[in-house]
């Protein structure tokens, strides 16, 4: 075993492992306040997330079309094509809810999720079929800016692209917008309270429709920035790639404890270094006995774990059940 | 109103109309539609079970015969027919929504796919695979067996599990099987990984019929054993104890129902099913890789069970005929019409 090689990658797997840990933490509070709300997994949520990135990419090329890719500064443009995909996301995950969910409130705990895996799919075809119809190809490059390319050697065996560092900060920018909004403003307080006890909730004042809407409003826009930050990072999209993040990203949200808003931060970070870091030493470690693809087995196996010997996740939530 | 002048003369009418007719898939669809027909209009029963019988036994390879396609969609049918009504065990009597089932039906595939071709050399050195052919008729069992452990040992984990928790790790579990599938072909080449298992042996068949009538007339045989173990187990305390659980976990319980036995079963049960009808597929393809058994086809069963409602032996059959029906030849005939038009125009 090579130890000195072990020993060299390892900044340059922990910087990978917090991008992806990040990614996951952003798609993780979409269920995470779905689930606070209505106890309900959002399980078109990883195609919300994939919309936003979609978006992300029209936006791109459409400026590219014009000429104004390479025109504008390119924190604009950035910060553009960020608000052009929450605002998609967090417009479909509230039109999905009214849509497909709200119908079905108080109906059997089962039917919900069946409609929400059927929107799932729905969405993934027809995203397929509008990118098909429009540019021939559903299979998207996220158009390349220099600037996000450029590399900062920090040692011999480890740099830092200007894109990571745009990813990083999107995604602490995002959450601390969302620690204000749910922590510091009138509406965070009533999407706590109707997290909380939502007849109560009723009784005081509270808006309970507009409150469950402006959640999957929220939840979608965080959803759709990490679609953005994905396709700028890994470039290459399409409409099945949501699929497997979200659901990594779901058990992100169960590692911290689901409907606990800091436990999908925490929850994200956790599993995306143990990912990475399974990816990059799993085979090295087994001398390549296992390779990398068992890291989806592994965030599974951690799911399955968390759920049969700590249901309530790390941070403590306590889990109700509805009967 | 009885209705069996009308169930009689759509059988005879839409089966001359495939005689005459043998390319159409709209005149096969009509025939089709006369067997749903006859399923559900009113009429007296040996008259409905006298005309599914000759439908399905003598009129479906007759037409066959002339169009090996419309028997192979018929063998489709039969294999997701049996698959929902295993399904429908886990969902819709015991209500434990199970979103990875196709990972049984993996495990049957798999099981006869190794053994029955020279694949297992490979695991177990020296010549003596593939196995003879009338081991098939053993691996059906086998396969069965396999697969209703895997599903108590999927069972066991989850018994805690509630709702959508049982849902999002039977799906973990269901992909977990597929990730496997494809990577076990290292350290122990155990499954070939994304390059398949392939050539799986065929069984000799009895009296010399040919592969698409025989695996017609298996598949159908197994629908046969599959429905018959269904009624008896729903009507039965097992069935009950499953009822009860789906409706009130704590009810049942009080009532004296053991919650790990019952669960379990469920969850056997469904596999064995599944596993039965994977031995056939693998057999049926000749190859199998791990892409015949994705989420998709999970969602795809459970899409049947649920189309028929959840919990209904012949909804589960109506629903598996319609979806697969729909799939292999309505929305495949759909999207080539639209082709056509596209290039025409």
């Amino acid at each position: 075993m090579d130890v000195e090689l072990l020993i060299g990658i390892f900044p340059q797997v922990l910087l990978d492992g917090i991008i992806l840990g990040f990614m996951y933490a952003l798609i993780a509070l979409g269920y995470t306040m779905v689930y606070g709300v209505l106890e309900f997994i959002n399980f078109a949520h990883s195609e919300i997330f994939i919309f936003g990135a979609f978006v992300g990419v029209e936006v791109l090329l459409g400026l590219k079309s014009i000429g104004l890719l390479d025109g504008l500064p390119w924190p604009l443009v950035l910060v553009l094509v960020l608000v052009a995909g929450m605002a998609a996301s967090g417009l479909l995950a509230v039109t999905v809810e009214r849509v497909a969910y709200r119908p079905l409130r108080g109906a059997p705990r089962l039917i919900p999720l069946i409609s929400a895996i059927g929107i799932s799919f729905f969405l993934q075809d027809l995203i397929r079929l509008v990118e098909s119809l429009w540019r021939n190809a559903f299979n998207l490059v996220y158009p390349t800016m220099d600037v996000l390319n450029l590399r900062f050697e920090l040692s011999e065996t480890i740099d830092v692209s200007v894109k990571s560092l745009v990813v990083i900060g999107g995604a602490l920018l995002m959450l601390w917008a969302l620690h204000l909004i749910v922590n510091r403003t009138k509406v965070g307080t009533a999407i706590r309270a109707v997290a909380e006890d939502q007849a109560a909730a009723s009784l005081m004042g509270i808006d309970v429709n507009r409150i469950i809407s402006l959640t999957f409003l929220i939840g979608g826009a965080m959803g759709g920035a990490a679609g953005v930050l994905f396709g700028v990072q890994y470039g290459l999209i399409n409409p099945y790639s949501g699929f497997i993040p979200g659901l990594k990203a779901f058990t992100a949200a169960v590692l911290g404890g689901i409907g606990n808003i800091p436990g999908a931060m925490v929850g994200g970070l956790v599993l995306g270094l143990l990912e990475a870091f399974a990816a990059a030493y799993l085979s090295l470690l087994t001398g390549g006995a296992f390779g990398a693809e068992y890291k989806d087995i592994l965030a599974f196996s951690i799911l399955i774990l968390i759920l049969i010997f700590r249901p309530k996740g790390l941070l403590g939530e306590v889990v109700r059940e509805r009967a | 109103m009885i209705r069996s002048p009308i169930a009689l003369a759509l059988v005879g009418l839409s089966a001359l109309a495939v005689a005459t007719f043998p390319r159409s898939v709209l005149v096969f669809l009509f025939f089709q539609g006369s067997l749903l027909y006859v399923f559900k209009a009113r009429m007296p029963e040996p008259l409905r079970w006298g005309l599914l019988a000759v439908s399905l036994l003598v009129l479906m390879p007759t037409i066959g015969y002339f169009n090996s396609y419309y028997l192979e969609v018929a063998t489709q049918v039969g294999i997701f027919v049996a698959l929902a009504l295993g399904l429908n065990i886990v969902v819709g009597l015991a209500g434990l929504l199970d979103l990875g089932y196709v990972a049984f039906f993996a495990v049957g595939a798999y099981s006869w796919a190794i053994f029955g071709s020279p694949h297992a050399n490979i695991i177990f050195g020296g010549e003596s695979f593939p196995l003879a052919g009338w081991w098939f008729y053993v691996f059906l069992f086998v396969g069965l067996g396999t697969a209703a452990i895997t599903g108590i040992l999927l069972g066991l984990p989850v018994l805690r599990l509630h709702g959508d928790y049982l849902a999002i790790v039977t799906l973990g579990f269901g992909e977990v099987i597929r990730v496997l599938a494809n990577n076990l072909d290292k350290p122990i080449n155990l499954t070939n990984g994304p390059k398949g298992i392939t050539p799986i042996l065929r069984p000799p068949t009895p009296f010399g019929i040919p592969y698409g009538e025989f695996f017609y007339f298996l598949a159908l045989l197994i629908v046969v054993a599959v429905i018959v173990v269904n009624r008896r187990l729903e009507d039965s305390h097992i069935g009950r104890a499953w009822e009860a659980i789906r409706e009130d976990e704590l009810a049942a319980r009080a009532m004296g129902v053991s919650l790990v036995r019952m669960k379990l079963m469920a969850f056997a049960c469904g596999a064995s099913f599944a596993g039965v009808m994977g031995v056939l597929f693998s057999a049926k393809q000749v190859f199998i890789n791990p892409e015949s058994f994705t989420f998709l086809e999970s969602i795809g069963v459970l899409a049947m069970v649920i189309l028929g409602g959840m919990g209904s032996i012949p909804g589960a059959i109506v629903g598996a005929t319609v979806v697969t029906v729909l799939n292999l030849q309505v929305l495949k005939g759909f999207s080539l019409w639209l082709n056509e038009l596209k290039n025409a125009g």
